[in-house]
């Protein structure tokens, strides 16, 4: 099958600094990838590149054969690839249902006129994405919790409601960006679940994160990044035995100082 | 929304009507103040141009540039009728419609920036609104445009609607009805807007514009919308203030203006439509009634208002109206 999305000599320099520099990869219809690496490696840049937040010096993404990179954030959203953002970033004043609401803006059919005016296809849709709102928040366990402001919920409710949000937008791709930071190895365990779930409904998902265990349990690839270079890619098995892997993680032995 | 919740919605904007349209009336005739004609209909504009700087305020932007709009759209409207001989209100709708677009020009650019930037940049706006105005001939520069005739009659098949305002015993009369009227109609429209989805898209912008562009809504487009509303409503209020001083010059909106009509949507509260109706009012009687305390009065009006500010951070609705948050 052809990759949903690819990759191709990535270079991002800011001045002198480059920080991703002629990253390649594909990511396979259906799949869960996770972008991987230590602090500061270029995840977080690859991922704004991909979503389009930040312009490529080099090099192009192409989602589904069509070039993406340098369109503006919405643009991409509209073809199909949609990221989420850390859990402090949310519509915080809203309640759980009206964010999701609001981000189905991809699947409505009136214009804004309309919605104004209150025409038959926006109250059509208004109801429409009423019923798929809640059938999202059911699906991500937040029904209970969905008339709550969204700036009181707790930790692990604000990382389900931030990909009930992306899920609104209604992704090919859905970017995470660190589903599981911060989170007990309770909390990861029923991350972990949400995001297969996820990819059960036919999304493919790109996971850009770090905590390792979390990442070897879910992730069907793998692709290593650090000092804004791909060193490695493949299963979960095979990045665990590679040797530049374990390098970059805990250090040569000769760098290793005074631990 | 509850059939009880849309009785005491009916019977708030029947009672808000009766007030305005006939309570006031009558009180002004017992109390033989026809003067107050004038000072409510300043504030029913004064409050049209807040709505639309409350409006800005609801996408997120602290907008100190509202008094531009008024003196554009009051400019437009003088202009068009003394060169161009045109009817008073056709350059109604006209001068809200060129502050319009000029505002999706400004806005373009300027709606990039956020915070204290923004603010700045509208700020200066107004300074180059009265510039502008003073150095440009179709203006007349310094000497304004005066002489401006009162609006004529509207006809619709031959039948009178609204007379001449000049055939009105009272002038002032017959543009207190207008102004409260248009201030009736530009609220109702701001309320459906708010309350509509494309209100919650709004919202949204004010919230995290950076999620809000991730799920597809063009955030510069929804940005500039509201921004041209905004100076519409502005240009609006300008057009008739200038109808009813007959003249209008670089000063008669100035930076003063500006801040006034950002005070009112805070002082009335920024999470209510209304607020900045509310707000215009008392900060307009507030300060003339502080006008006999002499060289006090600044003294006095800025320590009220920072203590309102810091007491009432939502304003003066939020103590008469908890549960009706329209965010």
């Amino acid at each position: 099958m052809a990759p949903i999305l690819q990759v191709k000599d990535l270079t991002k320099r800011y001045g002198g600094l480059t920080a991703v520099n002629e990253v390649s990869f594909d990511v396979e219809p259906n799949e869960i990838l996770s972008v991987i690496g230590p602090n500061g490696a270029g995840k977080s840049t690859i991922f704004k590149l991909i979503s389009s937040f930040v312009k490529p010096t080099r090099g192009e993404v192409t989602f589904n054969g069509e070039v993406i990179s340098g369109l503006a954030p919405h643009t991409v959203a509209r073809k199909g690839v949609v990221r989420t953002f850390q859990e402090t970033t949310i519509f915080k004043g809203m309640t759980a249902r009206d964010s999701v609401i609001v981000a189905h803006h991809l699947r409505s059919h009136a214009s804004l006129f309309g919605f104004y005016l209150g025409s038959a296809a926006a109250r059509r849709d208004e109801a429409d994405f009423g019923r798929s709102s809640d059938e999202i928040l059911d699906f991500l366990g937040l029904g209970a919790v969905k008339y709550e402001i969204a700036s009181n919920l707790p930790q692990g409710h604000l990382r389900a409601l931030g990909i009930a949000i992306g899920l609104a937008a209604n992704p090919k791709i859905l970017l995470l960006d660190e589903p599981f930071a911060g989170m007990n190895a309770d909390e990861t365990s029923r991350a972990v679940e949400m995001v297969r779930a996820v990819r059960d409904r036919g999304v493919t998902l790109l996971l850009v994160e770090h905590d390792m265990a979390a990442v070897m349990k879910i992730s069907d690839r793998i692709v290593v990044i650090n000092f804004g270079v791909k060193i490695a890619e493949g299963t979960p098995a095979e990045i665990r035995a590679n040797e530049k892997v374990i390098e970059a993680y805990l250090g040569v032995e000769d760098e290793t100082i005074g631990l | 929304m509850t059939p009880m919740q849309r009785g005491t919605r009916i019977a708030g904007i029947g009672a808000f009507l009766v007030v305005v349209f006939i309570a006031v009336p009558m009180a002004i005739a017992a109390a033989h103040r026809t003067d107050l004609y004038y000072t409510l209909s300043s504030v029913a504009l004064l409050s049209i141009a807040s709505g639309g700087v409350w409006l800005t305020f609801y996408i997120g932007r602290i907008n100190i540039g509202q008094g531009a709009f008024a003196l554009v759209g009051g400019y437009v409207s003088a202009i068009l009728v003394t060169a161009y001989g045109l009817s008073f209100w056709l350059s109604l709708p006209l001068a809200g419609l060129f502050c319009a677009a000029a505002s999706v020009l400004v806005g373009l650019p300027i709606l990039r920036l956020r915070g204290v930037y923004f603010a700045m940049v509208t700020l200066v706006l107004t300074e180059v609104a009265r510039l502008s105005a003073l150095a440009l001939s179709v203006t007349n520069g310094a000497k304004g445009i005066t002489s401006i005739p009162a609006p004529g009659p509207i006809g619709l098949f031959g039948l009178t609607i609204v007379p001449a305002f000049d055939t009105f015993a009272e002038r002032n009369v017959a543009f207190y009805f207008l102004s409260v009227t248009v201030m009736a109609l530009c609220f109702a429209g701001l309320w459906r807007l708010v309350n509509s989805r494309v209100g919650r898209l709004f919202a949204a912008l004010r919230q995290n514009e950076d999620l809000a562009s991730s799920m597809g809504l063009n955030v510069p487009a929804l940005r500039v919308l509201a921004y041209a509303i905004s100076s519409f409503l502005g240009g609006v209020g300008g057009a008739i203030f200038v109808a009813i001083a007959q003249s209008i010059y670089p000063s008669s909106f100035t930076v003063n203006d500006s801040v006034n009509f950002m005070l009112n949507c805070f002082l009335g509260g920024l999470g209510y439509v209304f607020g900045p109706m509310l707000g215009t009012l008392v900060l307009y009687f507030g300060w003339d009634l502080l006008f006999q305390t002499g060289q006090y009065q600044l003294l006095i009006y800025s320590g009220v208002m920072i203590l309102l500010i810091l007491l009432l951070p939502n304003g003066l609705f939020s103590l008469r109206l908890p549960s009706r948050r329209s965010s």
